[in-house]
């Protein structure tokens, strides 16, 4: 029988291939069919999930409550040094230099990516903004975010640290950064599924010894990853505490 | 800085629900919350601090060591009043999420305002501990905070 992986679908579209890679890695390590399923968008692969179609997933840290705490997922592993950061940017030429300037009424061009949104909408409270005064324009992409900055259809743009650090020097000059998260205890995190908990010794055998030969470390990097590290259950319980606090009121 | 700031000293003792009591030395100036950060600690289930993240430790003034093992009444401030702590800890003891601003002490008199959020750990169905993380308040909350606490006291 095949398992199913997925990967959360904030990934960089340029690591696509990497996914892949690692795909092909792990059936090697397993010795088991494992097929890769992509989404464009968290709503779809939410609806996967809960109909029992993932084994393996590369989660978003907001998923990580269902996952884990309804669904029976175990961690497995986390990315080393890889923090979900949010970056709010304006506007170069934007009369806005702080966060507490923001007037109500402005439009802000954000993604579905859920840890970015959230931790964007707190970091507006201290200008005492939120969703009931301001507009918030989902699009795609960082890039298209960015666009919105710079063709002046959005005042204000969430973005993921990592999908703000990738963007050309050209566009990252068109804009500046009001604020910038610095949370480090909220990360993506590899989850397994109630189906594959018999492979968890053999896979952290495997993957936290992956960075240490060279095919393994080729399979990393091109996910941009520098290495898999151990994640405890209570610093799953942890993070998923955290992220409670921060949605919902 | 707060409206009410005067940079002023003054001797105060703090009495804790639990009956014990310290007196502490109030600082009038308010130390401004650092923007983009979570401040993030967690006790055991009697309010004892088991974690405190680096900014706890660096907006408290105390350090890692201090606060560990030590009851979270260690940040009341004088200003708030005990009515707000009976409705953080009934909420919790529910099993319910509490959110609210706090106005907390540092080791050096000074203060900060919090908006916090303080939820129950369960781990197997069991309750072993609280977290708290806070965000940065608006200063239109931090007023009406102010204004409201001060009719409670
Ligand atoms: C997880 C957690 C975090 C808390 N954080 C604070 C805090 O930052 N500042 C504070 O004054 N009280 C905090 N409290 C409440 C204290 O336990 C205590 O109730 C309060 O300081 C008032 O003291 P008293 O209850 O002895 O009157 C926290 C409680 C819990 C469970």
């Amino acid at each position: 029988m095949a398992y199913n992986l997925t990967v959360s679908p904030d990934f960089a579209p340029d690591h696509i291939s990497g996914w892949y890679f690692f795909n092909t890695w792990l059936q090697r390590q397993l010795e088991v069919g494992v097929h890769l399923e992509l989404y464009d968008c968290f709503e779809q692969q939410r609806k996967d999930i809960r109909s029992d179609k993932v084994d393996m997933i590369y989660a978003n840290p907001y998923d990580a409550s269902m996952l884990v705490r309804e669904l029976g997922f175990k961690a497995v592993a986390r990315p080393k040094a890889r923090p979900d950061e949010t970056v709010i940017a304006v506007h170069a030429d934007s009369p806005y230099n702080t966060v507490e300037e923001l007037p109500e009424g402005i439009t802000v061009a954000t993604t579905d990516d859920p840890d970015v949104h959230t931790m964007g909408m707190i970091m507006l409270e201290p200008a005492d903004l939120d969703k009931s005064n301001i507009t918030t324009k989902e699009v795609d992409s960082y890039v298209v975010v960015a666009k919105n900055l710079l063709n002046e259809n959005a005042q204000v743009g969430f973005f993921l640290k990592d999908g703000f650090d990738e963007l050309s020097d050209l566009i990252k000059r068109q804009m500046k950064v009001l604020v910038s998260s610095q949370i480090s205890v909220v990360h993506h995190v590899l989850l397994v599924g109630p189906k594959m908990q018999e492979f968890i010794p053999t896979l952290q055998e495997r993957l936290f010894s992956m960075h240490q030969d060279e095919k393994g470390q080729g399979v990393l990097s091109s996910m941009d990853l520098d290495q898999w590290e151990p994640m405890t259950e209570e610093e799953t319980e942890f993070m998923i505490d955290l992220i409670d606090t921060l949605v919902l009121e | 800085m707060s409206d009410q700031d005067t940079g002023e000293t003054r001797e105060v003792t703090i009495n804790y629900y639990d009956g014990t009591s310290r007196a502490a030395e109030i600082v009038d100036r308010e130390v401004p919350y650092p923007d983009g950060k979570l401040i993030v600690s967690r006790t055991d289930p009697n309010g004892i601090i088991t974690h405190a993240n680096q900014a706890f430790v660096d907006m408290s003034g105390y350090t890692r060591e201090e606060l560990i093992g030590t009851n979270h009444y260690i940040l009341r401030h004088p200003d708030m009043p005990a009515v707000a702590f009976a409705g953080l800890w009934e909420t919790i003891e529910a099993g319910k999420k509490w959110h609210g601003y706090v106005k907390n002490l540092r080791k050096d008199g000074a203060y900060y305002w919090v908006k916090a959020t303080v939820i129950p750990n369960i781990r197997n169905g069991k309750l072993v501990g609280y977290t708290s993380v806070r965000r940065k308040p608006s200063r239109s909350k931090i007023k009406e905070s102010e204004e409201l606490y001060a009719t409670l006291m």
